[in-house]
């Protein structure tokens, strides 16, 4: 009973840490609206300069101010971001602020690399608090109780801050509203600064109090993040209170889940969100959001399907892949190989997110699913590779009908969040169910046939699958049920009042994108030989977003573009520098920048304007005659 | 003729505040019923309960005699109830054409298709359709580029696509030209005679309400004060003490016009 109620309390100090954090990321969103990916980046960066600056002033008045001095040092970092990145994206389409944060990310994780060195750091104990007290016969830190307390002690500060002063008035105004608030005379941009600023310190503040607790790594960033994500969610986004509850929840969730079922640990938490998700669709404090006003002047220019001119080009740029293995050497076709497989898989994304308008932030999941259909077929039936490909994406598709279920009777954010769950559950499944998935060290020997054992061969096989896969799709999206989906995603109540049936579009759509990832998983199982619970893993799932977003969502197949400039990129990074993430971090962010509507789109975007000159020079001399016959 | 919507004793509150109390009223076929009221009377939830975008607490309606008590939106749609929103809502990233061929294909049951090319489906008819309404010119036009008038004549033919015994149109003409509300409701009004079609409005513009319906109906605080002839409920005082007020426009007209 005593080791209970101190598990209980080692909870409770967990709490605070990650309330910081998800507050701050939770007051970010409700008033920019950015999910901020770069808010675990902050934690750590927090962490980091909370340490080197503790172990350079002694004392207590130099250890608590150097845990402040960090907060505000990274706070400073964070309003600088969205000052200069920030602020000029935020008219982008959605999420596309989550691929420049997620650039910010992967800078930031070599940066402490090359800056503080891989290993891990041992900060000071807190002075004064160093010490343990007795509770209930055992040892508890004296940190601890300290944390608890102060957990309540920032809700309350944070409460203050937004109902007592002006501008936590202004800032719960524009969590409502944000055009009124501008429309009323208020300085968006300081006000989302000030906010940015508020939400990182929050979160840096988080990672500096961890010094004493634990030790700091260059991977504290991505643990965090999906940790912090699942508070938001389960306690509502934009709702403080909320955060602070579902913390404690998650908290807790983890110092039991270990005691009681280790085998399952992993994948309470998650099972707990999904719960909460279906139950309560905006988190436990959220509200429902209120339909995003079409922002004025934004014209999706309606999609076309290919010209015969632009069919030509395609088939021959096609015919020129085909042509690749009579000039390139073996390691150079396993790379493209990959690539092609990533094109399938992003694609399959990319027809979710664009003509389905749902972002899935969990689609490795069927990419995984498929792969170990495939490896399953192959270890317990011994199938050969070509009725595993056919067979492995079933697995793919089973899961996508399963999870696609719950996920698409939610929305925007909740529903990424909610796929993202899902494919932590089945991440979770793969790794501890070892018996049969061989857990971490995976599934080996998943080889292709002899016909395709060759690189040359299995090239070939990527592509003509890539080829026959995106076309499928793009048939898809040109199709009567394309045209539901889009109707869907543009306006539900319209769609609903011309009789379409919303979640059953999005649920036959969810499955469709996930049997194409499954169909891509299977074929990767063949590349690699093997099948691993990474597959499934979040990197995986953001990869294919970064993908999508870099071609462009407003466009038909921008993710083909986009994965093979992503994949290419990074493999090309990995084998040239140390340093590929800051590289390829970099990279992300120059393009959001440079082409917010994503490299396709911004194509687009230029042929329009080559061509529309002449249109818009005969419209106006029209309108002149017009004018002139009055 | 037969009732084509009948409405009885309709019931919905928020909260405490009751919105729609003991409505009851009948529609008959090719005929123009205008819903009007004060701002807050309680005229879209009525609307949203027609079409079953809200569940009544009490009450029933009919639509052709069947009781439409729990049924979604798109299931009232498939009894032929066509619907304009008060707020346009169209699907954006389409072109006018495209707009309309979406709820056509609903309509035949096409939507389910996954192969075959949309753009060509329907095609025909849905130009008819928009010739009808007057966007021929419009019809490949991005319909995020539309002018507002436009857009609701838009709506129109949208809601004319499942050939629709009832038509519920939530102020149609709210934020159009003086002109184009009267010509949007001339149109309007034609379609409902020629085709038989039921159509219940709600308006602000008086005009409009007088000049074209053939029965008004008054809502206040969520129940019915008032229910005649345009020139009745015209002349009736509680109306005017309540909703219409004294020296309304259209009256002062009338009598220039017979006095002429």
């Amino acid at each position: 009973m005593e080791f209970l109620l101190v598990q209980a309390l080692s909870g409770l100090a967990s709490a605070a840490s990650l309330f910081l954090v998800a507050s701050g990321l939770s007051i970010i969103f409700g008033v920019t609206r950015i999910v901020n990916f770069a808010h675990g980046a902050f934690y750590m960066l927090g962490a980091y300069v909370a340490y080197m600056l503790t172990t350079r002033l002694a004392g207590p008045i130099g250890f608590w101010g150097a845990i402040l001095a960090a907060s505000v040092i990274v706070a400073a970092m964070g309003a600088l971001m969205e000052m200069v990145l920030l602020r000029r994206i935020y008219h982008a389409p959605e999420l596309f602020q989550l691929l420049a944060t997620f650039g910010v990310t992967l800078m930031v994780q070599d940066l402490v690399v090359v800056i503080w060195g891989p290993e891990d750091l041992l900060g000071p104990r807190a002075p004064g608090l160093a010490g343990a007290v007795s509770l209930f016969g055992r040892m508890v830190p004296t940190y601890d109780l300290f944390l608890m307390v102060l957990g309540p002690v920032v809700l309350g500060a944070l409460w203050l801050l937004f109902h007592q002063t002006r501008w936590g008035v202004l800032v719960r105004a524009a969590t409502q509203d944000r055009e009124m608030v501008a429309a009323l005379g208020v300085n968006q941009k300081w006000l989302f600064t000030g906010v940015f600023a508020l939400g990182v310190f929050l979160a840096a503040l988080g990672g500096a109090l961890q010094i004493p607790r634990t030790t700091v790594t260059h991977t504290m960033d991505l643990s965090v993040i999906v940790e912090v994500f699942v508070v938001v969610v389960i306690g509502g986004l934009g709702s403080v209170l909320g955060a602070f509850v579902a913390a404690i929840i998650v908290a807790e969730l983890n110092a039991f889940g270990i005691l009681i079922l280790p085998q399952i640990s992993l994948i309470m938490v998650f099972l707990v969100m999904a719960v909460v998700l279906v139950v309560r669709p905006w988190g436990l404090f959220g509200k429902a959001e209120s339909a995003p006003r079409p922002a004025a002047g934004l014209t999706i220019r309606p999609w076309r399907p290919f010209s015969t001119a632009e069919r030509v080009a395609v088939a021959v740029a096609v015919a020129a892949v085909a042509t690749l293995p009579f000039f390139l050497g073996n390691y150079a076709l396993t790379v493209g190989a990959e690539i092609l497989i990533f094109v399938l898989f992003a694609a399959s994304l990319h027809f979710i997110m664009t003509v389905g308008g749902l972002a899935s932030f969990g689609h490795a999941a069927y990419f995984g699913l498929g792969a170990y259909g495939a490896a399953f077929m192959v270890k317990f039936l011994g199938a050969p590779m070509e009725a595993a490909l056919l067979v492995g994406p079933v697995l793919g598709l089973v899961g996508a009908v399963l999870f696609g279920w719950f996920c698409v009777r939610l929305s925007g954010v909740y529903f990424a969040m909610l796929t993202l769950a899902f494919a932590q559950i089945a991440w979770s499944i793969a790794f501890q169910w070892v018996d049969v998935t061989g857990g971490d060290n995976g599934l080996l020997g998943i080889w292709p046939s002899t016909w395709a054992a060759r690189p040359q061969g299995f090239f070939w096989l990527a592509l003509a699958v890539a080829v026959i896969g995106v076309g499928l799709l793009r048939m898809l999206v040109f199709s009567p049920f394309g045209y539901g989906l889009r109707a869907v995603r543009d306006s539900t109540l319209r769609a609903e009042a011309i009789g379409l049936d919303r979640a059953r579009l999005q649920w036959a759509a969810f499955v469709v994108a996930g049997t194409f990832a499954g169909i891509a998983g299977a074929l990767y199982a063949f590349l690699k030989g093997s099948v691993f619970p990474d597959f499934m893993g979040i990197p995986t799932s953001v990869d294919g977003l970064v993908m999508v977003l870099l071609g462009g969502i407003e466009t038909v197949s921008g993710a083909v573009v986009g994965a093979v400039l992503y994949k290419a990129l990074a493999i090309w990074l990995m084998s040239q520098t140390d340093l590929s993430k800051l590289v390829l971090g970099a990279v992300i962010v120059v393009v959001v920048l440079a082409f917010p509507k994503g490299v396709v789109g911004f194509i687009e975007d230029m042929r329009h304007r080559w061509f529309a000159p002449k249109k818009a020079a005969a419209e106006a001399a029209t309108l002149a005659k017009v004018e002139a016959a009055r | 003729m037969s009732l084509l919507l009948q409405v009885e004793n309709l019931e919905k509150s928020y909260g405490g505040v009751h919105a729609v109390r003991g409505v009851t009223f009948s529609l008959e076929a090719g005929t123009l019923l205008a819903l009007i009221g004060p701002n807050g009377a309680g005229k879209s939830t009525c609307f949203n309960m027609l079409n079953g975008q809200i569940k009544p607490d009490a009450g029933t309606i009919r639509i052709d005699g069947r009781d439409i008590k729990g049924l979604p939106p798109r299931a009232v749609w498939r009894l032929g109830v066509g619907r304009t929103f008060q707020i346009t809502a169209t699907f954006s990233s389409m072109t006018v054409r495209e707009n309309v061929q979406v709820a056509l294909l609903s309509f035949h049951g096409l939507i389910r298709r996954v192969f075959g090319f949309a753009g060509t489906a329907c095609r025909a008819e849905a130009e008819g359709l928009l010739e009808l309404v007057g966007l021929t010119s419009q019809a490949e036009r991005p319909c995020g580029e539309l002018a507002y008038g436009d857009l609701k004549r838009l709506e129109l033919a949208v809601a004319l696509a499942n050939q629709p015994r009832l038509l519920l149109m939530d102020e149609p003409t709210a934020g159009m030209a003086p002109k184009e509300r009267v010509e949007l409701m001339r149109l309007t009004a034609e379609i409902a005679r020629e085709k038989g079609i039921g159509v219940l409005f709600t308006e602000h513009d008086m005009d409009v309400v007088f000049e074209h319906a053939d029965a008004v109906m008054v809502l206040n605080r969520g129940q019915l004060i008032a229910r005649g002839t345009p020139l009745e409920v015209r002349r009736d005082p509680q109306v005017r003490a309540i909703y219409l007020g004294e020296g309304l426009l259209y009256d002062a007209r009338h009598r220039e016009g017979s006095a002429a």
